[in-house]
């Protein structure tokens, strides 16, 4: 009896150890990565960073910041819109239908489908079509990518929203879109704009889809969408393979590489205050 | 509202009310018609040819033990099962001579005459001006000025403007329950509607505002029909001016309330107010 | 109401003594419900639209090369764009290999996490333990390769030069994706862990059991599916990622059976060369992409059957 205690007592022990190290071996790559980054990225930071374009040696980052900005910016727009429209229709909606479960199960599927996947559609439907690359291609293909977020965190949230508060709209004779876009949005809003950051974080890091779609460049671009357009996160990859001989060229992948996980936990931590103010 | 009961049960106070002079609810001319009602949630019947009238300007309440479909009844009256599939009823209900059973009656005009108050309040996450807003704006098209007028109309008809006309900008739903609930009263008031159904309106309050929201139903049937679901036997004898007993889907009897309350038709009744099963 | 002009007539009773401002305000609203409901569904129909037209740009595109190559494609074991000769097999087995090694690291690491968030966690440490879980989740998979190719690799390299001659290969990036993988696997399993009714819980703390044998008979039998959902949807993930392996694979594009050596993956393949390709080695690309889509639809699908029941409840 006492025997079979310890036994259980010492299994337990170790397992538990386990599970203690595990979490420490997961913390301790999360610093070491983090370590890295701000040690190396760092470094490398200086104003001229942000003011400077990229070139063939040395410069700064500013032209990719502000290409990521816009493309990364205009796929959180067209990726609201759809998303958000075809969230509600799943949620007020579409109910049980064979329809909308159907949609729902193919909206999760895409939820985590590969992003190089999406880069070679636009790239087919797209760049092949048009002709060139361009930052069109780049935006449209981060939508591909946000959309699926978007429905998913508007149909939670608005699923979240008690029934009897739409009974009580509709008592008051209020026509089903009132009710939905009055009601139902306000109490969802706080939801759905977490779930907005949240994906609009996670395209501001995505390099795949735009290998073959926006492409790079080392010039400015303001705003024309038409032509290439230059990005961190591709920056980043080049700096680090065709240009890793360049100190120079690593040293900045670093500094973007820094700005982007800095940029992107902030979203992250907006995200996570704004659902939290959900009354 | 000390003095002994007359009534069957001995804890019951006799209302007031009762010894007051009254308008005969003989004499009213029914404002609701209900004509054979038979209420299915799918294959579940849960009403059974119902057939009642709804005095104009008086109370009526529904009493009756859990799941015996009183709420079904008064959700009928404003179609808000429409709301939902896989439900269905049969028969007719009248408003004014009109069968609101019909297909072609616009349910959302239905609920802008007929209005309804829940048991659980149900501010809407906006402000508390905007709150009364909701529902003025769906059918009518007030300037601002006239819209300030309603909504002041509205709360204070509530009894409810005292205690937040300082607050007309702030989240309805930071009100306390008992002023949510009046609030919800001054909203579904502010679209003028000819009917207000209660469904349970104080079974989530404290006692206080029980008492406010019983004092206002009494001042609203003055200009509203009303019809109010309760649970609380004492509730119906002190606000009502007829009371329905329901049990199991259908209606037993329904008569003026003091009849119902001191000498009821049906032993059933008389079982339930006396405290035999509910 | 009030003193509006009434258009109730002897026929139309049914709209209840309605207002010409009522009527109007009716017609309009109607019409807009009508529009916003099939204006919400046309944008939800866009998801299947998207799917179907990923799939059919993938075919057409892809087609040429399997219509040259037909089934050589998936035993052919080099990707020679030189002599136009494209085999699938280095690729699609670096990507099973690099996903397979992912995983047998990742699943009892991010389950010993989530056990410990989840019972032993001291309450105070249980919050920022679990954001910082999520935060890792974020970030964006390119900076786990970039210090998988500047520490990682230059580590392995020094310090088991046997194993690991470049530094790179299979195995690095198996490794760099199993710490990317840890943070989603973890949190879908405390996620599926906590729905597990505290009562149940208690009943087996009550019996004395204990945490190990709460955990193993008690919380993961009544949630395996929940379990194994998260662990192929961390599988789906590892087999499309292209960020993370890429710079640490190797790219050496003919096939070797290794587990330590350098290889190549699907989308790691498609990264390197889709830029520069032109005519059928772009076609082929593009029928790389269209099986690696094909496989991780299946996986996700899977993933997602399982995952479905708690996934509701837990959002």
């Amino acid at each position: 009896m006492y025997s079979v205690y310890q036994r259980r007592r010492l299994i337990n022990r170790v397992i538990m150890g386990f599970c203690i190290a595990a979490a420490a071996f997961g913390i301790a790559w999360l610093l070491l990565i983090l370590w890295s980054l701000v040690v190396k990225g760092g470094a490398a930071l200086s104003l001229s960073v942000f003011t400077e374009r990229t070139q063939m040696n040395g410069g700064g980052l500013g032209n990719a910041i502000l290409g990521s900005l816009i493309m990364t910016a205009l796929g959180t727009l067209f990726g609201s819109i759809i998303g958000v429209a075809a969230g509600t229709w799943l949620a007020e909606y579409g109910g049980k239908s064979r329809l909308a479960s159907a949609i729902r199960f193919i909206n999760d599927v895409l939820l985590s489908a590969p992003s190089i996947i999406v880069g070679l559609f636009i790239y087919a439907v797209v760049v092949l079509q048009t002709g060139h690359f361009s930052g069109w291609a780049g935006a449209l293909s981060l939508t591909v990518i946000i959309i699926p977020v978007v429905i998913r965190a508007t149909e939670d949230m608005l699923l979240l929203v008690p029934n009897t508060l739409r009974e009580a709209a509709a008592a008051l004779g209020a026509h089903r879109w009132w009710v939905v876009t009055r009601v139902c949005y306000a109490g969802a809003r706080a939801g759905i704009v977490t779930g907005i950051l949240l994906g609009c974080a996670r395209i501001s890091g995505e390099t795949a889809p735009l290998l073959f779609t926006s492409l790079n460049s080392n010039q400015w671009n303001f705003f024309d969408l038409n032509s290439e357009m230059p990005n961190l996160p591709m920056t980043l990859y080049q700096n680090m393979t065709i240009n890793s001989f360049i100190p120079r060229q690593v040293e900045l992948a670093w500094a973007g590489a820094l700005l982007l996980t800095v940029a992107i936990l902030l979203l992250n931590i907006v995200a996570r205050v704004v659902s939290r103010q959900r009354g | 509202m000390t003095t002994a009961s007359e009534g069957l049960v001995p804890r019951f106070s006799r209302p007031e009310a009762w010894d007051q002079a009254r308008p005969a609810v003989a004499d009213a001319e029914a404002k609701l018609r209900v004509e054979d009602l038979n209420f299915y949630y799918g294959s579940f019947q849960a009403l059974k040819s119902i057939s009642m009238d709804v005095p104009a300007n008086q109370v009526t309440a529904f009493i009756g033990p859990s799941g015996c479909g009183k709420s079904t009844l008064l959700r009928c009256f404003n179609r808000i099962h429409d709301l939902y599939p896989g439900m269905r009823s049969e028969g007719a209900i009248q408003l004014d001579g009109q069968n609101i059973n019909d297909a072609r009656v616009d349910t959302n005009l239905l609920r802008a005459r007929i209005g309804m108050v829940f048991q659980k309040p149900t501010p809407f996450p906006m402000t508390v001006h905007d709150n009364i807003a909701f529902g003025v704006r769906l059918y009518e098209r007030l300037n601002e000025r006239d819209m300030e007028n309603r909504v002041q109309w509205a709360l204070e008809k509530a009894a409810l403007w005292d205690e937040v006309k300082d607050k007309l900008h702030q989240n309805g739903q930071a009100l306390s329950g008992g002023q949510q609930q009046r609030l919800c009263i001054a909203r579904t008031i502010a679209v003028k509607p000819e009917v207000i159904l209660l469904d349970e309106p104080t079974s989530a309050l404290d006692p206080i505002s029980t008492g406010y929201i019983e004092d206002l139903i009494n001042e609203l049937k003055a200009d509203y029909t009303i019809v109010i679901v309760t649970h609380n036997m004492q509730q119906a004898a002190r606000v009502s001016d007829v009371t329905a007993f329901m049990y199991l889907g259908e209606l037993i009897e329904c008569d003026e309330t003091p009849k119902i309350f001191t000498q009821p038709g049906d032993s059933r009744t008389e079982d339930y107010i006396t405290g035999r099963y509910g | 109401m009030l003193s509006m002009t009434t258009s109730t007539t002897s026929d139309a009773r049914h709209l209840l003594g309605a207002s010409d401002n009522e009527l109007s305000a009716l017609k309009r609203n109607g019409f807009i419900d009508r529009l916003f409901e099939t204006t919400t569904r046309l944008f939800a129909l866009f998801v299947l639209l998207l799917l179907g037209a990923i799939l059919a740009s993938l075919v057409v595109s892809g087609w040429p090369a399997l219509q040259t190559f037909g089934l050589d494609f998936f035993t052919i074991d080099r990707w020679a764009a030189n002599i136009e000769k494209f085999g699938a097999l280095p690729a699609v087995y670096g990507t099973l290999i690099t996903s397979l090694i992912a995983i047998v690291i990742a699943v009892p690491v991010s389950f010993g996490i989530a056990i410990f968030l989840t019972e032993k966690c001291p309450v105070m440490l249980r919050r920022p333990l679990g954001i910082t879980v999520e935060l890792l989740a974020g970030v964006p998979s390119i900076i786990y390769g970039m210090w998988g190719v500047e520490v990682l690799a230059p580590f392995l390299q020094s310090h088991f030069p046997t194993l690991f001659p470049a530094g790179t290969g299979l195995a690095t990036a198996g490794l760099i994706l199993a710490v990317m993988i840890i943070p989603f696997i973890t949190a879908i399993t405390r996620d599926v862990m906590v729905t597990v009714p505290p009562i149940m819980r208690e009943s087996a703390y009550g019996l004395g059991c204990t945490t190990w044998e709460v955990v193993r008979s008690v919380i993961f039998p009544s949630v395996r599916g929940g379990l194994v959902g998260g662990v192929i949807l961390g599988l789906g993930r590892a087999l499309g990622e292209t960020m993370a392996v890429t710079f640490v694979i190797g790219n050496n594009l003919f096939f070797h059976a290794t587990l330590t050596g350098q290889g190549t993956s699907i989308a790691a393949l498609i990264a390197n060369q889709f830029p520069e390709a032109d005519g059928i080695q772009r076609s082929a690309l593009l029928a790389l992409g269209l099986l690696l889509f094909v496989i991780t639809f299946i996986v996700l699908a899977i993933a997602r059957l399982m995952l479905n029941r708690y996934d509701r409840k837990s959002a």
